[in-house]
């Protein structure tokens, strides 16, 4: 059996650090903060929101809308997938109609998590814009879906994965690289 | 490949006590989208579902479309007087015939108890009873729990009182074993005549008089009182039962607490409810009607994982 190895891609100052930078770089693009929504995907997308809308708090003053989205009943695997998900919560705090949408989520991959999102999305109405800020990019996209803002790039080698910890379910924030065992 | 609930929705007899908390955890988040704008979800897109009605429902039936249609699967209906045709023939008949045109699942509602097993074990297709003689009705059984839960924040140790007619009641049934697997203590309450004998068995309390099961409940389930059942001489007379065992707002204003309301549908109000109590500031029945399409999206949703011609499809991966 290979035992997997785990390099920390972001500690918790990191991620503090990567979160602030990407904070800025949401309020940049939007000129502001005003219409601006932020929506977590469940689970650790909604954590992940909720520390940028605290940064935007503390560098704007302003209470950014947060929402929860999830997306288990827009996947496009359900009928292959073995034991049915468990669904989890959504939650728009205000209406999107008109507004400009950030979806947050931790790990972007193959992007059809943010397809089912958007597919989502859309059934609360048509916000102005849309867009993506995820933590980590790790690339491997298998439809044509693209982040604004990031906050790490990560080369995933085959057969590895990304964890994402948070505070609120792991203990501890930060972003590990698991790999197996190099034979 | 299985689905959490198996193939099948039969009965709470069966099911875990976990598998029943995953229906209602599942409800839960569900009920959101009937409230939104566009009050749909993709999930069962391309999934065809019969509803096979033997016997006149509108609530259930409703319900049931209605869950179907948020989780865009297509649906059919179909309303079958079985007064002239042999059932046992029929619903084999009707088996084959609608396994013949690929469906996905059958909701069925039928006045023999054990039809929809009968069913489910001649067809591959997902079953879900809605409701068959006296026997279950667990969907109503689900909904109730799930109403429950929300007004006592847990079942562990609360105490639900069954009134009326539960000699004849599927909704007795289901409740009794979905409160009791959830750990409730559950009683019953009605005349004699229409409590099954050994009712004991079941693992509940019996009280002969209405006011024992008020100052003793956390919450009541009141039964429909068949309005048949007094020609068939279970009981004198509409206003006798409406004296002895009618819920009305005296009783429960004697109560050592509040007494949360359900009640089944439809109501014969001034018979087993009076309406200051279906209308009053405890009742849940409307809650109950709410809840009632969530919990069908969520077992549609948990047993859909368990459909032969997408397992068929993932084979190659079994």
């Amino acid at each position: 059996m290979a035992t997997p190895t785990s390099t920390v891609v972001l500690s918790a100052r990191a991620v503090e650090r990567t979160v602030s930078r990407m904070a800025d770089e949401i309020i940049e693009r939007n000129d502001g903060t005003e219409r601006l929504v932020l929506v977590g995907i469940q689970r650790r997308g909604v954590q992940i929101a909720s520390r940028i809308a605290a940064v935007i708090k503390s560098r704007e003053g302003a209470d950014v809308p947060i929402g929860a989205l999830d997306i288990t009943l827009y996947r496009d695997d359900l009928q292959t997938v073995g034991p049915r998900p468990v669904v989890g919560k959504t939650h728009l705090p205000v209406g999107i109609e008109g507004m400009h949408v950030v979806i947050v989520d931790d790990v972007l991959f193959t992007g059809r998590t943010i397809r089912a999102a958007l597919d989502e999305l859309a059934d609360f109405g048509r916000p102005a814009r849309v867009g993506l800020a995820v933590l980590v990019d790790r690339g491997g996209r298998e439809l044509p879906i693209q982040p604004d803002v990031v906050g790490k790039h990560v080369d995933v080698p085959a057969g590895a994965r990304v964890d994402v910890s948070v505070v609120e379910f792991d203990g501890k924030d930060e972003v590990v690289l698991v790999a197996p065992e190099a034979s | 490949m299985s689905s959490p609930l198996g193939k099948d929705l039969l009965g709470l007899e069966h099911l875990s006590a976990e598998q029943i908390n995953l229906v209602l955890d599942t409800a839960e988040p569900l009920k959101e989208i009937s409230e939104r704008a566009i009050k749909k979800v993709p999930t069962l897109r391309g999934a065809t579902i019969v509803n096979l009605f033997f016997e006149a429902s509108t609530r259930t039936r409703t319900s049931f479309e209605f869950a179907e249609k948020r989780m865009s699967a297509d649906t059919v209906n179909i309303a079958i007087a079985a007064s002239s045709v042999s059932k046992g023939e029929t619903l084999v008949d009707t088996a084959r015939n609608l396994e013949a045109m690929k469906i996905d699942m059958v909701v069925i509602r039928h006045q023999s108890s054990g039809a929809a097993r009968f069913l489910a074990e001649r067809i591959e297709s997902n079953v879900i009873n809605a409701g068959d003689g006296t026997h279950e009705h667990p969907t109503q059984g689900l909904l109730d729990l799930l109403t429950l839960r929300q007004n006592l924040g847990t079942l562990q140790g609360k105490r639900v009182c069954i009134c009326g007619d539960v000699l004849h009641s599927r909704v007795a049934r289901s409740n009794i074993w979905g409160l009791t697997k959830l750990g409730a203590e559950v009683a019953v309450c009605g005349p004699r005549s229409l409590l099954p004998n050994a009712i004991e068995q079941m693992g509940v309390h019996v009280f002969d008089r209405i006011e024992q099961a008020i100052e003793w409940a956390d919450a009541l389930n009141i039964l429909r009182l068949q309005l048949e059942r007094m020609q068939a001489g279970y009981i004198p007379s509409l206003r006798e039962y409406n004296r002895v065992f009618g819920v009305t707002r005296e009783r429960l204003d004697r109560a050592p607490r509040d007494v949360l309301i359900l009640h089944p549908g439809p109501m014969n109000r001034g018979v087993e409810i009076d309406s200051d109590v279906a209308d009053g500031p405890h009742s849940v029945i409307l809650e109950q009607v709410t809840n009632g399409v969530a919990v069908r999206m969520a077992v549609l949703y948990l047993l859909a994982g368990n459909s032969p011609h997408l397992a068929d499809a993932a084979k190659g991966n079994a």
